[in-house]
Parts: structure tokens; sequence; C-alpha cells
């Protein structure tokens, strides 16, 4: 398969991603707008304004960054993984596996599907912020390169999540006992400063503690981590979850008998 | 003419060259020694060797269970082998997957679309797939759509499809690349008669354009009526696989019915032919296949006897069929 056909049959797969999750607007773009609003007007309007500075900023200031990198990380992750899974489910990938379309096409193009709508989330909750706050950029290469590679990892994570699944149960495991506690602990909403010596050295083997900091350092220029350390790392965990994702997929992991 | 097509036709030239130099043509599948044990231990295939040759119309005909579907699953990369060589038009599909794949189309025995996309987008997807430009993909998704009946429901969800629409689109997906080989696993399944018929008009048309058509079916009329050779296969084992005429040859003897005139009030005596009275119109008898009819023929005549009508009373293939796998089973 030519250079031509790859690119062909990849920009197949991402019209087709884009176009499932704008069909259904309601349930993957909607509900994150309206939470994270809900965010910005309990946690940085209410509470924020009694907690008054973190890090040597408003609070509000403080967790918008958070904010925006934590819908990037749900929405990336909850696309491919119930994508591929009701692609799965629907037997549907069946239409890939008889293409001539080459395992790193099938994946990178899921990939991008949940890119595109993690950054179209984030796009719409950075929007929403400007409701309440104002937004500074300290390293725009910084913040757009850490948002793309944050979506990167996630959507990969997502589509070894549904190669695993069985059910439409397993789809939700990850996301709600080890994603949305690591996201909390990851500093969106403190700086890990104010945790205890132990609990701070504990944090640091959080993946998300990077992102979120590191995004946090493209927008105020405030991190806990080394900004350098944590580009590092996310790279390590693309390129580890990539390689095994390729694996699954040509051995044929739950959909090849 | 697309890209894929000036690739397909290069092939075919490229085959076509091969053949004039004396090499063999390649068949449009090969399989040898194939095997498939599933992870619970069932051996689903025994080592089976089949091979269909480019323009043939074939059956792959067996009961529940017995490997047709693990057989194109393997074929169509759908299922992993466990041992052997799949080639499609002298490609491996294990190998040479890319080759292999454009010029094979799969229409599974279930749904396996996306219920909630559109018809149009659905088979045009499918063309993308396939290195088709959205331009090519969307006109032959037109052409393909029209032919089977489905222009008008291109922007319908396919989930709003009856059953035998849900057929032909995946007939229409498979066919938007223009595939030398398609598979069609039970194509008919679930579908009424005059549909079926016309389906069957549509396959005859494009297996007599050129491509080769490979269907299992659990209507064996359907084999009868449209299939040139046919392979039989039982417990993950070849029992037969020959053309539809030496097949039928082995029948010794057939059943036929007789509708008759004036009633009867008892069985005429007819010699050499056992007859059994259903009814008063109907006379039902076994015929050896050198024994002829000519005979029967005369001696009803000769008492006053008019066959208005006569038809097989089972169909010749399921007759044979029943015969090979009740033989394997004994």
């Amino acid at each position: 398969m030519r250079l031509r056909d790859h690119t062909i049959a990849l920009t197949t797969i991402v019209r087709r991603e884009v176009r499932r999750f704008l069909r259904i607007w309601m349930q993957t773009l909607l509900p994150p707008a309206i939470t994270m609003t809900l965010y910005f007007i309990i946690f940085g309007n209410l509470i924020g304004s009694r907690i008054g500075e973190m890090g040597g900023y408003d609070y509000m200031e403080y967790i918008v960054p958070g904010l925006i990198m934590m819908a990037v990380i749900t929405n990336s992750y909850g696309n491919v993984v119930s994508s591929f899974y009701s692609t799965k489910f629907q037997r549907n990938i069946e239409e890939l596996l008889v293409s001539p379309v080459p395992n790193f096409i099938i994946l990178t193009g899921f990939v991008i599907g949940g890119m595109a709508r993690g950054l179209l989330v984030g796009l719409i909750v950075t929007c929403l912020s400007l409701f309440f706050t104002q937004l500074q950029v300290h390293n725009l290469g910084v913040m757009v390169s850490v948002v793309l590679l944050t979506s990167v990892l996630f959507s990969l994570g997502g589509f070894i999540n549904a190669i695993y699944a069985n059910s439409f149960d397993d789809i939700a495991v990850v996301p709600t006992f080890i994603l949305t506690p690591l996201t909390y602990l990851g500093g969106v909403f403190y700086s890990i400063s104010l945790l205890p010596e132990f609990w701070q050295k504990v944090s640091l083997i959080n993946p998300i503690l990077y992102m979120v900091n590191t995004f946090r350092y493209g927008i105020l220029g405030v991190s806990d981590i080394n900004v350098g350390f944590a580009f590092g790392i996310i790279l390590l965990f693309i390129v580890g979850l990539y390689t095994y994702a390729l694996y699954l997929l040509r051995i044929g992991k739950g959909i090849r008998h | 003419m697309t890209q894929i097509s000036t690739e397909l036709a290069t092939e075919t030239t490229a085959s076509g060259a091969a053949a004039s130099a004396g090499e063999a043509i390649p068949k449009a599948l090969s399989i040898r020694g194939l095997t498939k044990v599933y992870d619970n231990g069932f051996e689903a295939l025994k080592g089976i060797d089949l091979e269909v040759e480019q323009g043939d119309f074939f059956a792959l005909l067996g009961p529940n269970g017995a490997g047709k579907s693990t057989t194109l699953g393997i074929v169509s990369s759908l299922v992993n082998k466990s041992g052997g060589e799949v080639r499609i038009f002298g490609h491996d599909v294990t190998r040479d997957p890319v080759a292999a794949k454009k010029l094979l189309g799969v229409v599974p025995q279930e749904f396996n679309f996306n219920q909630f996309e559109k018809v149009g987008d659905i088979v045009t997807t499918q063309g993308g797939y396939y290195g088709l430009s959205p331009k090519v993909a969307r006109e032959r998704a037109d052409h393909y759509l029209q032919q089977l009946g489905l222009w008008d429901k291109r922007e319908q969800q396919a989930r709003m499809l009856s059953g035998g629409m849900k057929r032909r689109l995946m007939i229409a997906r498979a066919l938007i690349h223009e595939p030398k080989l398609l598979i069609l696993d039970e194509p008919t399944a679930g579908v009424d008669i005059e549909l079926r018929r016309s389906m069957w008009a549509f396959l005859q048309q494009i297996n007599s354009q050129g491509t080769t058509i490979i269907l299992t079916t659990h209507y064996l009329e359907e084999a009868e009526s449209l299939c040139r050779n046919i392979a039989i296969i039982d417990r993950g084992e070849i029992r037969a696989n020959t053309s539809k005429r030496e097949l039928l040859a082995r029948l010794h003897r057939e059943t036929f019915v007789l509708d008759v005139a004036p009633p009867l009030t008892s069985v005429p005596r007819v010699e050499g032919y056992p007859l059994e009275l259903s009814g008063d119109h109907t006379l039902i008898v076994d015929v050896e296949k050198e024994q002829g009819l000519n005979s029967l023929f005369q001696q009803l005549a000769d008492l006053e006897i008019k066959v208005v009508s006569m038809r097989n009373k089972t169909n010749r293939l399921e007759e044979l069929f029943v015969q090979l796998v009740e033989n394997n089973l004994q």
C-alpha cells in the first residue's frame, strides 16, 4: 500500500471518528462544557474566593489550566475507548480487518480521532474559562506541545482499554477507578507543595501530575516539577503505549479468534 | 480509471503475461493444509486443501459447525490460522496481505456495519480503506447502491433498513473496491424468495463480468442453481470437491412426483417402477438413474393414465449432501 493509499485510509478513519463524536455531541461535547462550567463557578468563584492565592495566583487562575487538561485527558481517553469498543461490539472492526489498511494506520486514525475530541473539548473549556478569568500565555510552545502529547497518550490508553474490554462495564472501570482519582490527585486543584513530604513523593509517581504542571507552566509559568523531565516522562509513556497497542493489533487481541 | 482499477488491470496483465510465458495462472483461491485449533482446544479445521479457479462460481457447503465460516474467516483475515497456507490470486494472505486483501471482497453472515451510520457513508468509508478518493468512492457507492436498489436509502441510518436491504448493503460495501474474488457467507439467509432471486441474478451478472464468487449457503437450491463447482466440508475436513455435474452424477436414484388424471383409486401395476399413491391424483416413484422414464410413461399411457405434471420430490443436491454427511457420521 502506497503513501497515497495510506493517507486516504487515515483521513477516512479520522473523518469517520470526528463524524461520530459530532453526531452525538449531546453526549460528547455538551456534558464536559457543563461540568467544567460548574467547576469554575463552585471551585473557582464560590470556594476559590475564600481560598485566596495558590502558587502566587488567584485560585481561579491556578485551577483553569488543570481543568482544561482534565477535560483533554478524559475526552481523549473516553472517545477512543468508547469508539473502538463499539466498533468491536458492532463487529464493524471487520470492515478494517478485511481491508488492506495496516495496523499502524488503524491505530493512528483512532488516536487522531481521540485527539480531535480532546482538543475540541479543551478549546470549549478554554473559551468558557474566559468568562471567569483572564488567561495569559507564558510559553506557547510548551502549552501547545504538552496538550497535544497528553491527548495522544490518553487516546492510546483508551485504545488499549478498548482492546481488552469485553463489556461496556470494562470500558468504565479504568476511567472511574484509575483515571479520575489520578486526575484529582494530579495537582488540578492544588499545588503538591501543600502536601506533607511523604505524599509529595507519592504524587510524583502519578503521570498526570507531570502533564497538568507542564501545561500550567505553559500558561502561568509555575510548575511543581521540572518541565523537561515531564516531557521525557510523557514521551516515554507514548512510545511504550504505542508499541504495545501495535503489538495487540498484530496478534489480534480481542478482535481476531 | 481509478488507481485501484489500474493496479488490478496491471496485475491481470501480469498474470496473463505469466501464463503466456508458460507459468500456471494463479488460482483465485488456493488453500493448502489449513488447520485451526481454537483456544478451547476445538479443532475446527483438520488440514484442508481447496482450490478455486479464476471466474468460478463456487459453493462451500456443510452443516452448522463444519468449518465453513472458520475457513472463510481465515481467508478474509478475520480469524488467525493455526497452520497451512492461503493464497488469493497467488498472494499469500499472511506474507503479502495488502495485495491479497485488495483482490478480495467479503460479505459476512452477520450484519457487521455501524447501525447508526448512513447507508451511503458506510459504503464510501469502506472505499476509503482501499485507497479510493472520496470522489471515486462516492461515484462507485452510488453505482452499486443503485444496482442493488438502495440508492434512495443512502441518507438513512443503516438500522432503519429491512433485513434484506442490510444484506444488499453489505454486498454493495464489499464491491466498492471492485474485487476479483467475492466471498459471500450465507448471503440470502432470511431473505424472501423474490429478493433472493434478484440477488442471484445480480451475482450471476457480476460473475459473468469476471468476478470469482465463493458462497456458503444453507439453501442447497441456491448452490445448485448458481454454482459450477462445489465443495462439501464436514467436521473440519473436505468430503467432496468437484463440479456440480459430477457431484450430482453420484446420485443413483431420484424420486419423482407425478400429478395424474383421471383420479386413481389404487396403485396402477407398472413393471420395474415401485409406485406409491398419494391422494387420488399423485403418484410417487423412485427411478434408478440408468433406468430412465420412457418406459414408465409408456406403461402409464397404456393404462390410459395421463401425466399432467412432474417434479423432483427432493432437491438433488440436498439428497446428496445428506448422504455424504450421514456417511461421515457412520
